[in-house]
């Protein structure tokens, strides 16, 4: 199988949808002669022209909505915004018109939009350009919300999201986007959404984490080993529909839990999956759940790293939890 | 020239240090000293020192995120200003801010703000606070072309025009938003026919020209102060550098960056200078000389200052309880 970086399967993805279904159009700020703040839509223009890869005003609530639009007569918009901080203009959009369509139609349309933004910390970006928003949009009923961690899932993500009958939002950890490689299966390749993966199995505690947080969960199940401690990572993959089965099934065996996210810990998605692990595995936890975030606080320039998590912090965590 | 040869040597000096403050910033972003996102104003210095001249000290200032220009053309420190840059406690917001977020309450800089046109409507506030609370106070916000398509600026406009409020809006017109061309992403390219809908007085200036934003800007906000409601300026200029750090500008070609030099603000400001006999050579090169000293000053205090201390990190996010 090839090898790709996550930044470049998105890419590929976007291409062989384009490629497959001519309805299939890109559509942001600088997605087309600059092929995007990040270069995840480069030279899509070239191939597919300025009619299927359109460069739009700055301007999210109007792109956002004219998806919608798009969506509702035949058409397959996929929507960058350059950063998922920048989400929140278009946030009346996607909440009250893109969730509700379905439901208030009772079944009768729906607008299946994409809309991809790159989220997460790491490069020093500051309040408006690290932030993790994922809880905001799981709140809101309708939308379907999923996160990769590796250059596979982002393709299969991606073009389950494309080809599906329903909005999604897809969040692009930035900070994995040409730090992580991996192989990418050829041609046809689709994750269902719900459905999540176990990252590397383990008898002790179960580690749930996503986007950008998979890899620090990884190097947090190292440091747990060296100490004696097994580890069951668990990346969701889609966090709404959760793969609650798969981590209840994890959790009934292991006994223990921590939720490791990016995001600031009130109300954050943690606050939810702890909630359904202690409803659904109460007799057999032997801890309570543990949640490893951010903090609290607007994201922050000079202190990005005391604001993230890292390894150290899921390790102290995890020993919290064998210990308690 | 209506300009005395003090005022014209400080406009000269203010061009300068700013120019030379973001030469040393992107040095120091080049060697990772600097974070994150840094968006320089080099080519545009005219119209922040051109606006600043026309206004009174406490006349109130909401600015977009390319914002060294305004601060420092208020007269703020560098010191303080580049040690925000690089994110170090003795920065004007203890390095919580950064280079897009730039404030100082006691010179009514109310801040940079990088959610692109997110700030107008604040200036509206601001500029409704004022009227309510008898201040002869005007507001100046400024962003850029890109700004005006974005649904908050027509909004805000509306607003300002229906309660006739205090405020002028300056957009500095430097041909792009990011990458894109403004005749690409604007219906209109003269961005001051925006303001037609609102029956907002509106302009279109030359931003490289100094004296001619001061004089646009003076006008203008004498007009909102003296009740006439919001007005628009459209400063026309170009950007030198790319649109952040690491902007590879295939947008655009070489010549037409080269070309767009030749109307530098401060070689203009100098040939006027030189062809009124305000000012002589050597008093650029002591200003050339002095600017350096400074800006070498500020470097050095950023980079002594110290890093905030982790505890500061949940610190103001709501008054302490
Ligand atoms: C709401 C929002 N969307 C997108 C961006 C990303 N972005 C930052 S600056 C910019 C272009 C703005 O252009 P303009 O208003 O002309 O100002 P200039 O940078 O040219 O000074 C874009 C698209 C943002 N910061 N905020
Ligand atoms: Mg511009």
């Amino acid at each position: 199988m090839p090898q790709a970086t996550l930044l470049q399967a998105i890419h590929d993805t976007l291409h062989e949808e384009m490629a497959r279904d001519p309805r299939v159009l890109v559509m942001g700020e600088d997605v087309g002669r600059e092929g995007g703040v990040f270069r995840v839509t480069e030279g899509l223009i070239d191939r597919f022209g300025p009619d299927r890869v359109i460069d739009t005003p700055l301007n999210e609530g109007g792109i956002v909505g004219m998806a919608i639009g798009m969506a509702l007569n035949g058409l397959r918009p996929v929507v960058e915004i350059e950063f998922a901080d920048f989400i929140y203009p278009a946030f009346d959009q996607i909440v009250s018109e893109l969730a509700k369509l379905r439901y208030r139609s009772a079944g009768l349309f729906t607008a299946p939009v994409v809309v991809r933004a790159p989220s997460g910390g790491g490069i020093k970006g500051g309040a408006y350009h690290s932030q993790s928003p994922e809880a905001y949009f799981i709140h809101t009923a309708g939308l379907t919300v999923a996160m990769p961690s590796t250059p596979a899932d982002a393709k299969g993500l991606l073009a389950s999201a494309v080809r599906g009958p329903d909005p999604v939002l897809l969040f692009e950890p930035k900070a994995l986007y040409r730090t992580v490689k991996g192989e990418v299966p050829e041609g046809e390749h689709l994750v269902p959404f719900g459905k999540g993966r176990i990252v590397r199995p383990g008898e002790d505690l179960t580690l749930v984490a996503w986007g950008a947080m998979v890899p620090v969960a990884s190097m947090a199940a190292d440091l747990a080993a060296a100490e004696g401690v097994r580890i069951e990572v668990i990346d969701p993959r889609t966090l709404w529909p959760l793969d609650i089965a798969l981590i209840e099934e994890s959790v009934n065996r292991t006994g223990r839990a921590v939720v490791l996210h990016e995001a600031p810990r009130t109300c954050g998605f943690g606050a939810e999956v702890s909630a359904l692990i202690q409803e659904r595995c109460f007799l057999r936890l032997k801890a309570p759940v543990g949640r490893v975030t951010g903090y609290d606080t607007p994201f922050p320039y000079a202190l990005e790293k005391s604001y993230l998590p890292d390894p150290e912090k899921t390790a102290c965590a995890v020993r919290a939890a064998m210990e308690f | 020239m209506n300009v005395n040869r003090q005022e014209a040597l400080e406009y000269m000096r203010k061009m300068v240090l700013i120019r030379r403050f973001e030469e040393r910033a992107e040095e120091a972003y080049g060697q990772g000293r600097i974070g994150g996102f840094l968006h320089l104003y080099i080519g545009e210095e005219a119209i922040a020192v051109g606006a600043m001249a026309a206004m009174k000290p406490d006349d109130d200032v909401v600015t977009h995120y390319r914002d060294h220009g305004y601060i420092l053309a208020r007269g703020v420190d560098p010191k303080v200003v580049m040690a925000e840059l690089y994110g170090k406690t003795t920065g004007v917001s203890k390095g919580k801010g950064g280079s897009m977020h730039l404030a100082a309450v006691d010179r009514h800089i109310w801040g940079g703000y990088a959610i692109v046109a997110g700030h107008i409507p604040l200036a509206v506030g601001l500029a409704l606070a004022n009227q309510y609370r008898n201040l002869p106070r005007v507001v100046t916000c400024f962003f850029g072309d890109g700004a005006t398509n974005n649904g908050t600026f027509y909004s805000a406009l509306n607003m300002a025009a229906v309660w006739k409020l205090p405020l002028v809006a300056i957009v500095e017109n430097n041909l792009y938003g990011m990458g894109t061309a403004v005749e690409r992403a604007s219906a209109v390219s003269d961005i001051f026919k925006k303001a037609a809908s609102f029956e907002i007085p509106a302009v279109q200036t030359d931003g490289n020209d100094l004296l001619g934003v001061r004089d646009t800007v003076r006008t203008m906000v004498e007009m909102a102060r003296a009740g006439e409601g919001p007005q628009l300026i459209e400063a026309r200029t170009y950007r030198f550098r790319g649109h952040s750090m690491g902007d590879p500008q295939r947008y655009r070609g070489k010549d037409e960056v080269e070309a767009a030099k030749e109307r530098d603000p401060i070689v203009l400001w100098r040939r006027s200078l030189l062809e009124s006999r305000l000012a002589t050579e050597d008093d650029f090169r002591k200003i050339a000389e002095e600017v350096e000293a400074e800006v070498e000053t500020a470097v050095r205090f950023a980079e002594s200052s110290p890093d905030p201390d982790p505890s500061e990190l949940c610190a103001n996010v709501l008054v302490p309880g």
